[in-house]
């Protein structure tokens, strides 16, 4: 780890302040990746800016027809949660299968969707549930939050405050693990909301991205049998030694079906 | 049997530091006036290079900045191999030399070319960064294959063709004369994985100088403290052997990779009588991937013959085994001579010839990794014997069983060198068969299938040769050392005890198992022994610990030194009882006089030896401890079957093992809950390299695998529940009938995994890891083969 200054604020205005003011900060929720990228010497901040002092960034909350799950809400809370196994389960299921116990009691849901790993689980959420994200500035669609590897809509020094899922009639989510990581190589969730079925898949691309066929097919006829035959193209998906395009294509196809099978209740 | 003594399933004493936070490693100890060091690394796989130091030794809180020409101007050795092993030419193999830093050329990523001594690890890790290195790259080679083709670049002068020797055990015209009257030949080609060792405790050191005495302290992560202290003082030259002073307090962990000498250990020592200040450094995760000797490794095509009644006539096998870039300490014995030998595997095969050529690659070098060869060796001899019960229609147990060295043919010369002393080999399998209700698989197999799952299931009957070993066989065949093992019993004036061995404990439980022998041996409480280990200056000079053989070897030099201190005893006993010696008995504890009751307890032997008020001294000297060295007649030889049931997913590719059965005959158990403790690590370990573990470098060679982001340890939600049984044929030629457990499982599970899933798969075109996307594949291939 290189050296750094580090900030601990008490406000959403001073941690902003902190980081205009830096020459080159890092905002740190949970830390799950950025302490071992810091460790591993392969980042370099000038200053880092720990939202861990700031009241009020946690916790979950039911709004009307949503969810609402604060930026540094642990993915432990959101997993054992009432609120969110009562109303959306797939939520709760899929903070359960992030990492292990260690990064389930870490780690952040702003974190993670800020730093917007190409192979993590809740951008499957935030895209396939129809959320939307509140930040210090503004409120981003949950499809156009996520836009390229590591790469999201959010501007130099704006801060996630809160996710806001839409309770979905049903929903599931299956993922295939990174055997080494448990990140997910693929993971999608379906969702049948009230404006349509939606179908959200990460770790297979740069960025969570939904297969409108798939929606459509299961806007028809909800069961696995209708995407049976909706074939995902490999061409541009994530390739590494674990898993080809091929798989990957192959596997969104298997999980999707699993999601519905089992949002279906099968 | 007594509470503690041998056979008690006693818990082991250490692990409550362990579990604790308590244990004393070599990272827990900071020196007075200590410094850091740090490591300049290549990048490159193969390069020349220059360095430019000055920015860094001008950098704060720099102590020194020591490169390979320093250590050169010093006068120091290399690292050196202990085993010279000579190829079918007659001439020994290549070891080309193997600098402590590299001066001029690197040859794998992660070579060492500088060691950074600073105030603080952070300083050190900071001026490393700004060692500016010159590389000037070199084609690089990374396989085996591409190595040894025409026109590869030459990694060392020393080895033209980059091969290190093309050796051979067995009868080349025996076997191919019984590969000529077969009735069905059997063709496999089969790889074996590189592993990383990824021991949980990373490797550690803490150099230290002390001018006043001109004595080197050299803290480590070791396996064999002395056999560091040989090398260092004899070959590289740092400090001679009465001067330097090695200890290997408890370590997390080694599972052969810290028996080695190697760059870093021996630069800290180096540096901290170069500055005259202690140095300490402690590897972190991403320098054990590179650093690290790897294991494993090999690329084979092996041939079985059988006649009309499935019985084996001869094996043929032909295997590539990686060095990496340079020999490392034990590395050209382990595909040789811990390989071919074990070719025999527990069948009366009556002709077999195995050649192999060790390469050297632009790759982080290879050597011993729990097991040693003779997992490499069951893999061959159980992946073809399992593919040629599946071609020839006979049911795989049936056809091992068919093949089995019968249990009254020992001893029993084997077509490879060795001579198998005991075994039961049917005994085990039938066992194991019953506890994996192998009868019952096509039942399974059928309600599986319903469920769209593909149910398979696989047999190992493994054997390994341990207890390593007669120093006199393993010197004709080019050791440097003998393989005896040291063991000292001091008995305090209060009657407690001090068991000093010249093994090492880093897991294994000796400091449980021991005191249970002595405590048993001598009849003294179990908690009035003490074992100390990992001190060269506390204990005799001893081999280690490594090839299960810290009890078979180990354990009976004890029991030498034990047999001393009895008769030492009963003189001591015989002059204070006024009884002829002849008469003394000594049992539980006690020495007696036939005939009458007097007794005399050990512990009183004890006192008496050191209050010697009246004896008479020409004939008896005052004191009660005695060592002993125990040099073993022959190899033990545990053997067992283990079966694996595993179901697959034909969607994904995922391979769940759904059941596991260990029947191992160790000969005498000591302590049958460390016993179990064992099988389950070695399982676990075989069956990551089965499922999980896959080294991987890209053609140029840059280690694709390099954190566990990407090189999958076995976790617990990967293993499945095991039943653990044993059988038993003591060990006819050590004293405790034991034959060794630490390697087993490690060599038993990799071929029962793959047995179990290509029965599953129905093909057997699949290497390990059998990943998902590999097991994926496979299907794929198979079911377009079928269209």
């Amino acid at each position: 780890m290189y050296a750094f200054n580090y900030h601990r604020p008490e406000t959403l205005e001073a941690a902003s302040a902190a980081l205009a003011a830096a020459a080159d900060g890092q905002v740190l929720a949970g830390g799950q990746t950025l302490i071992p990228t810091l460790k591993q010497r392969l980042a370099n901040p000038s200053d880092v800016i720990d939202l861990g002092g700031i009241a009020g960034l946690g916790g979950v909350r039911r709004e009307g027809d949503a969810i609402v799950v604060g930026a540094m809400t642990r993915h432990a809370e959101v997993a054992s949660s009432a609120e969110v196994r009562n109303a959306i389960p797939a939520l709760a299921a899929l903070a359960d299968c992030i990492g292990d116990p260690q990064v389930r009691n870490a780690g952040t849901i702003g974190g993670s969707i800020a730093n917007a790993d190409p192979a993590a689980d809740y951008p499957a959420a935030v895209v396939g549930l129809g959320a939307t994200v509140r930040t210090g500035r503004r409120t981003i669609a949950g499809d156009d939050f996520f836009t390229g590897l590591f790469e999201t809509a959010l501007e130099e020094g704006e801060i996630v405050l809160s996710v806001s899922f839409p309770v979905p009639r049903r929903a599931a989510y299956a993922k295939f693990p990174n055997p080494a990581s448990r990140y997910a190589v693929v993971g999608v969730m379906v969702a049948e909301t009230a404006s349509g079925v939606r179908v959200a898949v990460t770790g297979a691309g740069g960025h969570a991205f939904r297969v409108g066929a798939m929606e459509s097919a299961l806007g028809a006829s909800f069961t696995p049998e209708a995407i049976r035959d909706v074939a995902v193209s490999p061409d541009g998906l994530n390739e590494d030694i674990h898993a080809s395009a091929e798989y990957r294509a192959h596997l969104v196809g298997v999980m999707a079906r699993r999601a519905v099978a089992a949002a279906a209740g099968g | 049997m007594a509470e503690n003594g041998i056979g008690a399933a006693v818990p082991r004493t250490e692990d409550h530091r362990f579990l604790t936070g308590t244990g004393d490693y070599t990272d827990d100890t900071n020196l007075p006036h200590q410094t850091y060091a740090a490591f300049v690394r290549s990048t490159h796989p193969h390069a020349t290079f220059t360095l430019d130091t000055s920015a860094a030794a001008a950098a704060p809180g720099v102590v020194a900045v020591l490169t390979g020409a320093d250590f050169a101007a010093d006068g120091k050795g290399s690292l050196i191999c202990g085993w010279a092993v000579t190829g079918k030419d007659g001439e020994p193999h290549k070891a080309p030399p193997h600098p402590v830093l590299a001066a001029d050329t690197v040859r794998h990523v992660g070579d060492a070319m500088a060691i950074v001594v600073a105030e603080s690890a952070r300083a050190a890790r900071d001026a490393a960064e700004q060692v500016e290195v010159d590389y000037s790259p070199l084609p690089a080679v990374a396989s085996m294959r591409e190595a040894l083709a025409d026109g590869a670049p030459q990694i060392h002068a020393e080895a033209p063709g980059n091969l290190c020797y093309d050796w051979e055990i067995g009868d080349r015209a025996a076997t191919d004369e019984a590969f000529a009257r077969a009735h069905h030949v059997t063709r496999l080609d089969l790889v074996n994985n590189r592993l990383i060792p990824n021991a949980m405790e990373p490797r550690a050191a803490i150099g230290d100088y002390n001018p006043a005495s001109g004595n080197y302290t050299l803290r480590l992560t070791s396996q064999n403290p002395h056999v560091h202290r040989l090398v260092l003082a004899a070959f590289v030259q740092i400090a001679p052997e009465h001067k330097l002073h090695v200890i290997a307090p408890d370590v997390g962990g080694g599972f052969g990779s810290k028996i080695f000498i190697y760059q870093e250990e021996t630069a800290v020592l180096w540096a901290a009588g170069r500055i005259g200040r202690p140095v300490k450094w402690t590897a972190d995760r991403s320098e054990s991937f590179v650093a690290d000797a790897h294991g494993r490794d090999h690329e084979s095509h092996v041939e079985l013959a059988l006649d009309a009644d499935g019985r084996f006539l001869g094996l043929r096998v032909s295997t590539l085994a990686n060095m990496g870039a340079y020999l490392s300490t034990f590395a050209s014995c382990v595909p040789s001579y811990l390989y071919g030998t074990l070719m025999q595997g527990q069948y009366t095969t009556g002709a077999i010839y195995c050649e192999v050529k060790a390469v050297f690659t632009n790759t982080t070098p290879v050597d011993a990794l729990r097991g040693a060869g003779r997992p490499e060796a069951t893999y061959v001899v159980e992946r073809i014997v399992d593919r040629a019960a599946h071609e020839t229609g006979i049911d795989p147990a049936e056809l091992r069983r068919r093949n089995f060295i019968p249990s009254d043919a020992f001893p029993y010369p084997t077509q490879v060198a060795l001579e198998y002393d005991s075994g039961n080999y049917a005994l085990a399998l039938d066992r194991a068969l019953e506890l994996a209700d192998y009868a019952g698989f096509d039942a399974r197999r059928a309600e599986a299938g319903a469920r769209g799952k593909l149910r398979g299931i696989g047999l190992s009957a493994y054997i390994e040769a341990c207890g390593i070993a007669p120093s006199q066989v393993v010197g004709s065949l080019g050791a440097g050392v003998g393989l005896w093992e040291s063991g000292g019993i001091r008995f305090n004036p209060t009657g407690n005890v001090l068991v000093y061995t010249g093994s090492h404990s880093h897991g294994q439980g000796h400091e449980t198992t021991f005191a249970q022998l002595v405590s048993d041996y001598l009849g003294v409480p179990f908690e009035n022994v003490e074992v100390v280990h990992g001190d060269t200056e506390k204990t005799p000079f001893g081999m280690g610990t490594y090839g299960s053989r810290s009890l078979a070897v180990g354990g009976s030099a004890l029991v030498k030194a034990m047999d001393k201190v009895i008769a030492k005893g009963r003189k001591i006993a015989a002059f204070s009882l006024e009884a002829s010696e002849e008469d003394v008995e000594f049992s539980g504890g006690d020495f007696t006089v036939a005939g009458t009751d007097k007794r005399m307890n050990i512990a009183e032997v004890a006192f008496s030896a050191y209050v010697p008020h009246n004896y008479p001294l020409d004939e008896l000297e005052p004191g009660l401890e005695e060592t002993g060295f125990y040099d073993p007649a022959n190899f033990t030889f545990p053997a067992g079957t283990h079966v694996c049931e595993v179901e697959v997913d034909p969607e994904t590719g995922v391979t769940e093992i759904v059941n596991w059965v260990a029947v191992d005959d160790f000969g005498n158990v000591i302590n049958p809950m460390i016993v179990e403790g064992q099988v389950h690590g070695g399982v676990a370990h075989g069956i990551g390299q089965a499922l999980l573990e896959g080294c991987t470098y890209d053609a140029g060679g840059q280690l694709l695998t390099g954190s566990f982001m990407d090189y999958t340890m076995p976790r617990a939600d990967d293993l499945p529940d095991m039943t653990v049984d044993t059988t038993c044929t003591p060990c006819p030629h050590n004293p405790l009938g034991v034959k060794g457990c630490g390697e087993a499982g490690a060599i038993a599970a990799p071929a029962a995994v793959m047995n179990a899933v290509t029965h599953a798969l129905g093909t057997s075109a699949i290497d390990m890891p059998a990943t998902p996307q590999a097991v994926w594949r496979a299907l794929g291939s198979q079911s377009q083969a079928r269209a």
